[in-house]
């Protein structure tokens, strides 16, 4: 089961229809079951069913989970890979120590690719949708995968499968759920006829 | 949180509304009348029944006129945002946005400068579910609007139900048409939907269409009780 861990304000909010929702439906697509969780409930989740955790985006404004960060404490210890999307990123960099930066990006940018070790961020550029007012500094346990002009886009953890994007992959790049699904978490799919 | 519409009549803004009410306070719809037939962001046809919706959903309207033309419409739109934030207190706006990052990443902006909060409820839904949903929870949704082929003039008027959807299936395997009208194919009118406390009924109405470019103009409408 993937876990796709909300990061809005509250539970079943707006934001959920808007960042969660298409996460999970690119992750039934690609033939996996999938949860959603609030990020103030992680504690209630059963974890040894849980294959991989997906942290979703949040809307522009809705920046609560930055001042939460007892909620992220299990990341550093995840025994399973994670995939931050947008919020997502920038809740894995704090956990691991990282800071944010002020840096609004709303539409359409170029993205580079910097690393063709990684089994997901193998293409040298492609065109993606951003939508954040905060880029991450990382700590350097993460290694950089890929930076537009203004900020780095994509990081990977250099010893475990815990990924970052700054951009919003539901909406031009699904590549990048597609792969960390199909490259970390290949048992458990739902036969096509459900 | 206070929340207003950007409210077109469609079935999309009219769903976005109708999720939003489930979840925040929605205090107003904002509407904004283009005098451009080919405007990027707010043109669509039979704008002018929105005060009908308005009153048969129990919202009050802001309507607030705009040029229609490219780069001053983001400007009106950020006065009409404003005007709403004056008028009825408004924190974020809700739009009806399925897949369009033009018009999407546009109206984030405006609310960005402007401190609202900008929620797009309906963003990237799988379009079957989302028309098979129409339809099961009975929002009564019209063709007021054909821009592509294969769509004829009986299309025009026509209500969304579960055979026009068969063809709409089709149209789109077939022809490739997006299967919501998000391509500019088509463009709809919601007379009637679960959370409406009055109805909308169309007294007079004229087609307009020609190579498969058509407009179901109302010129009579008016609210009834359910």
């Amino acid at each position: 089961m993937i876990l796709l861990i909300d990061l809005c304000y509250r539970p079943h909010s707006l934001g959920e229809d808007e960042f969660v929702r298409p996460i999970a439906d690119i992750v039934k697509r690609c033939g996996y079951q999938s949860e959603m969780c609030h990020f103030t409930e992680w504690e209630s989740v059963a974890m040894d069913t849980v294959e991989a955790v997906i942290l979703c985006g949040t809307p522009l404004r809705d920046t609560l989970f930055k001042e939460r960060p007892e909620c992220f404490t299990w990341i550093t210890e995840s025994p399973v890979p994670i995939l931050g999307i947008g919020a997502g990123m920038q809740a894995l960099v704090i956990a691991y120590g990282g800071n944010l930066e002020p840096n609004s990006e709303i539409g359409m940018t170029t993205i580079r690719g910097v690393s063709d070790a990684d089994p997901i961020f193998c293409e040298k550029q492609w065109t993606a949708y951003e939508l954040h007012r905060f880029s991450t500094v990382p700590e350097n346990i993460f290694m950089i995968l890929a930076e537009s002009d203004a900020c780095i886009q994509a990081i990977r953890h250099r010893e475990h499968p815990i990924y970052g994007v700054l951009f919003h992959p539901e909406v031009r790049n699904i590549w990048v759920v597609e792969r960390f699904l199909s490259t970390h978490v290949c048992h458990n799919i739902i036969p096509s006829s459900e | 949180m206070k929340l207003g519409v950007l409210f077109s009549g469609g079935k999309d803004s009219v769903y976005a509304t109708y999720l939003a009410m489930q979840k925040e306070e929605v205090v107003c719809l904002i509407s904004l009348i283009s005098k451009n037939d080919e405007s990027y962001m707010f043109h669509t046809p039979n704008i002018h029944l929105t005060s009908l919706q308005a009153e048969a959903i129990g919202l009050p309207l802001l309507e607030y006129s705009t040029s229609g033309i490219q780069d001053e419409e983001l400007e009106d739109l950020k006065q009409a945002l404003s005007l709403a934030v004056e008028q009825y207190g408004i924190e974020g706006i809700v739009t009806g946005a399925l897949l369009s990052v033009y018009q999407a990443a546009r109206i984030q902006k405006i609310c960005d400068d402007l401190s609202l909060w900008c929620y797009n409820p309906l963003w990237h839904v799988d379009p079957d579910w989302y028309m098979q949903t129409l339809i099961d929870e009975g929002f009564e949704i019209i063709i007021s609007g054909v821009f592509s082929a294969p769509f004829g003039e009986t299309w025009l008027g026509r209500q969304i139900d579960t055979e026009a959807l068969r063809l709409l299936r089709l149209y789109a395997a077939k022809y490739g048409i997006t299967l919501t009208g998000e391509g500019g194919e088509l463009e709809t009118l919601v007379t009637d939907a679960p959370f409406f406390r009055k109805k909308i009924v169309v007294i007079n109405a004229e087609s307009h269409y020609a190579n498969y470019n058509g407009r179901y103009l109302i010129n009579a409408a008016e609210v009834i009780d359910k």
